[in-house]
């Protein structure tokens, strides 16, 4: 198969190094006063959180890494975390929004 | 942060701006209502009626506009200028077929600089590769291509067009080379239904994102065409149940999003999110609706981007304010519960089954006009389908006369 689907679903863990697919644009919709991922016939809008969890998603930092840096830039519990950002990341990829 | 927030269902909420046919579909359900009354989150632009393939499925209205009637460059780039400033995100680039315009080129470049996110809405039948590429480099987010059937000979029967199924399988081949995502749009009805499962392969040979398993709404060239497109109620059910199966076999793989013929629904459609709510249509001569089909209904005054720009006509057009809100519903809609979530269903689908826009969408179970489009509806799929009346110029002024005597159901 050819073209950017990947052919089996992805199944997010801790070693994950998860990416956007170059088609999604996260962009500040000023006027709202929020974010929002634009995607195909879709307007996503995550919160801060899931704002702060997407930047970090650059195809080279693992989901573990991702979690660690948000654990420590807003002091929260790391192992909590970790799982939170799994079931985010693996909500989106289940949507197609989310690859590795 | 509390670590609870990061909970993905309570994080990233959905919101579908769907276009032709689908779209407004669904709708936004968080943005609150300040917010819609600045501007929409979708724009359907019909940069023309001009179009090679003569679908009789076609939601265009039965007057399509002439070629020199058309907005100019100009004044299409301008749209998207006040379209980006206002608050618009995306914009879907249709017709008609887009890219009959010969400037689709610089209202791509304007969308995309305007901060849109730009779909592009095509038969493909005409499209080369070297125009494609032009038009991602000038940021072209998406591309979407209708496939009349799977089977090619029944497909370009349906399009009226020769030849045009390796056209669009090789543009769609292009679209995934380049990079950019596709989603493959399946019109469904009668004589098509029964390959929903080979549209599903197709999307995934294709290597496509999404795919779109859009049942025909009668709308338009496909409400005068019904009784030669509905499909039957068994039919629907079973396609339904097919994609809901594939959706769970595919998830993470391919996007299945579907549009379901309201005739046999028993809750309406919340159509377009609601009446000026997140959406607006530009025709290709330039007037602003709040849908696509809307000048279907009589006495809607509707604006021209040439004479008001398109801020003040969102907000104050007297089409807009028409069925803004729940203020226009009159029972069973205005007590019930589903008011604020289904907003009454259609308003188009209201004008053409019970003659009065107000009344209740009778594709609702609450309408007293429902068991009777049911019945229509089952009546007509059971009968062998009628010829097709080709959407095409030459057809359109037959095509008004027809429709205006068959008022459907409007003296019951």
């Amino acid at each position: 198969m050819t073209g950017t689907t990947s052919a089996a679903r992805l199944i997010v863990d801790q070693q994950t190094r998860p990416r956007l697919p170059t088609y999604l644009k996260l962009r500040h919709d000023a006027g709202r006063g929020r974010w929002v991922l634009l995607a195909p016939e879709r307007i996503l809008t995550p919160d801060e959180t899931a704002v702060a969890v997407l930047k970090l998603c650059d195809g080279n930092r693992t989901v573990a890494e991702i979690a660690e840096a948000l654990a420590a830039e807003y002091s929260a519990p790391v192992e909590v975390i970790k799982a939170d950002v799994v079931e985010l990341l693996q909500g989106l990829a289940d949507k197609g929004y989310v690859r590795a | 942060m509390s670590a609870k927030d990061l909970e993905a269902n309570g994080h990233v909420q959905s919101i579908t701006v769907d276009d032709e046919p689908t779209s407004g579909v669904s709708g936004s359900e968080n943005a609150s209502e300040a917010l819609c009354a600045l501007a929409p989150v979708g724009l359907l632009a019909e940069l023309t009626h001009r179009c090679p393939l003569q679908c009789s499925y076609c939601s265009n209205p039965l007057e399509l506009e002439r070629v020199n009637m058309e907005l100019s460059t100009e004044e299409w780039v301008s749209v998207m200028e006040q379209a980006g400033d206002m608050g618009i995100l995306q914009v879907h680039l249709s017709g008609g077929e887009p890219t009959a315009r010969k400037d689709l080129e610089d209202i791509i470049s304007a969308a995309s600089k305007a901060g849109l996110y730009t779909n592009l809405i095509t038969a493909a039948v005409t499209l080369n590769r070297a125009r494609l590429e032009d038009l991602a480099k000038r940021g072209l987010d998406h591309v979407q291509i209708s496939f009349q059937d799977v089977d090619a000979e029944n497909a370009e029967r349906i399009g009226a067009y020769p030849g045009a199924t390796q056209k669009k399988l090789d543009v769609a081949r292009w679209v995934t080379e380049l990079g950019l995502p596709l989603t493959v749009n399946a019109p469904i009805h009668r004589q098509n239904i029964h390959n929903v499962g080979r549209y599903i392969d197709l999307a995934l040979e294709l290597g496509a994102q999404r795919l779109e398993i859009a049942h025909v709404q009668y709308y338009g060239w496909a409400y005068l065409n019904r009784a030669a497109l509905i499909p039957t109620y068994e039919q629907t059910v079973q396609s339904i149940d097919l994609v809901e199966r594939a959706r769970e076999r595919l998830k993470g793989v391919l996007t299945i999003d579907m549009v379901v013929p309201d005739y046999y629904a028993k809750r309406p459609k919340p159509c377009m999110g609601g009446w000026a709510k997140g959406f607006m249509n530009i025709t290709p001569s330039g007037k602003v609706l709040p849908c696509h089909a809307a000048e279907s209904i009589p006495h809607l005054k509707f604006d021209n981007v040439k004479d008001r720009p398109l801020r003040d006509i969102w907000l104050n057009s007297d089409a807009f304010n028409a069925f803004r809100g729940t203020g226009w519903m009159k029972e069973p809609c205005r007590s019930c519960a589903f008011r604020e979530i289904d907003w009454g269903g259609c308003r188009c689908q209201a004008m053409a089954i019970t003659g009065d826009p107000r009344n209740t969408d009778p594709a609702c179970a609450l309408s007293p006009y429902h068991g009777e489009m049911v019945a229509l509806a089952r009546a007509e799929a059971a009968e062998p389908p009628k010829p097709f009346i080709y959407r095409n110029p030459r057809n359109a002024p037959g095509a008004a006369k027809r429709n205006e005597r068959s008022p459907a159901m409007a003296d019951s």
